[in-house]
């Protein structure tokens, strides 16, 4: 299942129309957390540690939009696990994606070495790479933003 | 030399472990979960990388994500902490293997030790007396077994330890249906079914012995530890010396440790642990426990000896010889958990909303536990240990007493209160309890909970 344009701004459209300042939704591990511009931070804005991370599994890669200040449509593509990044399949070879990439939820992103054992990471999300934000042969940890994608241009 | 460490755990140790380190201008690198990422530790530590969910089996316990973040943020060796991966060889050995230096036992001692039947015939060998028992490969040996050592007696698993995967059995009528549960749960714990029996030494007080080595064969032993105050045989308050033992015993039960320390030719520190029956002079050795340990702090205020330095130091191949320990007084720990006593010790994790701890003389705190400081249900309920020293037990004792009722924490209910009951016992300040005194104290006091304090619009 992937998210088209139109509905990330039907759901926008959701949250404007409504009393609410923060929207949380989640679908088939695609998660977006919309927030008005201006609305302050959720208190602490510590994730609820007794809750979806409990099973200890890791996540999917992708998953939620940006914070405040930035584009609604834009989505995080999160570390599922520290270790080496790589943005390509070998040292030369071309990249995985570069900015400017149409990628799908299935989309490999780039590898993540943990002790000579390499993990594809996905994209999670149908879009538009933005911005990469890992660099190539860095330690990521879990959790970090490897890359942003652009929603409103998937199909 | 040691330049960087990777702390390959959490919580108080891992707070303690990175004090050190900073005292010997040693980097520190905090391996942290989701969970503990703003904890104290990872702010203490020069650097923290978050490796993994809070669950602890998609993070601490997983060696090739510690292993990796090691090598990545450039450190040279890796402190395990206690429990996690502390004893586990196969840590030990990648460790190895990707050229850190495991700051503990080699990987041989660490499996030589983790069996416990192999420890048991390694301390035999030593001259170190064992409790009447042995392996229970069949049913048939475990009945021949069972018919020559007698009732009461213990299951226990091979692969466990610290009084995990064991089962008393009082009579014949339960023997075979216990065997088996035991078989089963030490398969579904520890990967391993076998279990052995011991005699159950009823009366027995819980002594253990501070030892450290270099690897070549020297060790040395910074005096005992009695740890008799626990319940299920999870400990509660520490102390050394051990009280009520003459010299003479004192100086055969360090000795016992120091020949088994010395047969495995032991790197770094670790504990010998012992059953002792006071009345009848006895001792029988029950465990090593390769890593450093929980009650450490009691050790290093009489010894005046900083373990982890000490760890450090051997790891780093310099050895032992700048260390001289003294013997000054006496100390006497409590660990302060976030536990509910009044409802069978269940977990109380949460926010922690004041966290107030005593200051004095004598008085050390080992925590990583501040006010706000969230204590996830992930985890164990350790919150900090406070630790009295003084030149004589009843010193030390009343320190300890002033230092738990000035110790204030809300948001969580802890056993606070507990230990203020049990320091105010004439029997323990007696000294000299045993194993059962604990379980006897709780249902003679029934104890209530110090509860959690709830502020705000009750």
């Amino acid at each position: 299942m992937s998210l088209t344009a139109r509905d990330v701004a039907e759901i926008t459209k959701l949250l404007e129309d409504s009393s609410f300042d923060e929207l949380d939704l989640e679908i088939d591990g695609l998660k977006i957390h919309l927030r008005r511009s201006g609305a302050p931070a959720r208190n602490g804005d510590i994730p609820d540690l007794s809750a979806s991370r409990a099973k200890g599994d890791v996540p999917e890669a992708g998953a939620s939009s940006v914070g405040t200040g930035m584009s609604p449509f834009l989505s995080e593509v999160r570390a599922p696990l520290l270790g080496t990044f790589y943005r390509a399949p070998k040292p030369g070879a071309p990249p995985f994606v570069e900015v400017g990439a149409t990628v799908a939820p299935d989309t490999v992103i780039g590898i993540i070495e943990v002790m000579k054992l390499m993990n594809a990471v996905r994209a999670g999300v149908t879009g538009v790479v933005r911005e990469m934000r890992a660099r190539d042969g860095a330690l990521v940890e879990y959790g970090e933003i490897l890359l942003l994608i652009d929603g409103r241009d998937g199909r | 030399m040691i330049r960087r460490v990777l702390i390959a755990n959490r919580g108080e140790i891992a707070a303690r472990i990175a004090r050190t380190c900073a005292r010997l201008g040693i980097e520190t690198v905090l391996a942290a979960s989701e969970a503990d990422r703003d904890s104290l530790p990872a702010r203490l530590a020069t650097r923290a990388v978050c490796i993994g969910p809070a669950h602890a089996a998609a993070s601490y316990l997983k060696p090739e994500l510690l292993v990796q973040a090691a090598l990545s943020t450039g450190c040279d060796a890796v402190h395990p902490g206690y429990g996690f991966l502390s004893e586990r060889a196969a840590f030990a050995r990648l460790c190895e293997q990707h050229g850190l230096i495991f700051i503990g036992p080699t990987p041989a001692q660490l499996e030589a030790t983790g069996d416990k039947l192999r420890a048991r015939e390694q301390a035999e060998k030593s001259d170190v007396p064992v409790v009447p028992g042995g392996p229970a490969a069949s049913r048939a040996d475990a009945h021949a077994l069972a018919r020559r050592i007698g009732f009461p007696i213990l299951i226990k698993a091979v692969g466990g330890g610290g009084g995990r995967g064991m089962r008393l059995v009082e009579h014949w009528a339960d023997f075979d249906s216990a065997l088996e549960l035991a078989a089963a749960e030490a398969g579904a714990a520890f990967s391993d079914a076998r279990v052995y029996l011991e005699r159950f030494v009823a009366r027995a007080r819980h002594v253990e012995v501070q030892i450290l080595g270099d690897g070549t064969g020297r060790v040395m032993q910074l005096g005992e530890r009695d740890c008799s105050v626990q319940r299920r045989y999870q400990k509660l308050i520490e102390e050394t010396p051990a009280p009520g033992l003459s010299d003479a015993f004192r100086t055969r039960i360090h000795e016992a440790a120091l020949r088994l320390a010395a047969s495995l030719a032991y790197r770094g520190a670790g504990t010998v642990e012992f059953l002792v029956d006071a009345q009848r002079s006895e001792f029988y050795f029950l465990e090593v426990n390769a890593r450093i340990q929980v009650e450490h702090p009691v050790t290093e205020e009489v010894s005046g000896i900083d373990i982890v330095a000490a760890q450090l130091a051997i790891a780093a191949g310099e050895g032992m010889a700048p260390l001289a320990p003294r013997a000054t007084g006496c100390a006497i720990e409590c660990r302060v958990n976030a536990e509910d006593p009044s409802r069978d010790f269940a977990p109380s994790p949460g926010l922690v909303g004041e966290a107030s701890w005593a200051r004095g003389e004598g008085i050390r705190v080992d925590t990583h536990i501040e006010s706000g400081a969230r204590v996830p249900p992930f985890y164990d309920s350790l919150l900090g240990k406070i630790v009295a020293h003084g030149p004589d037990r009843a010193t030390t004792l009343a320190r300890l007493r002033a230092a738990v009722n000035s110790t204030r924490i809300t948001g969580v209910t802890t056993n606070l209160g507990l230990h203020a009951a049990v320091l105010a016992d004439p029997e323990f300040a007696a000294g000299g309890v045993d194993t059962g005194y604990l379980a006897r104290f709780l249902e003679r006091a029934r104890m209530p909970a110090r509860h959690a304090e709830v502020s705000g619009h009750g």
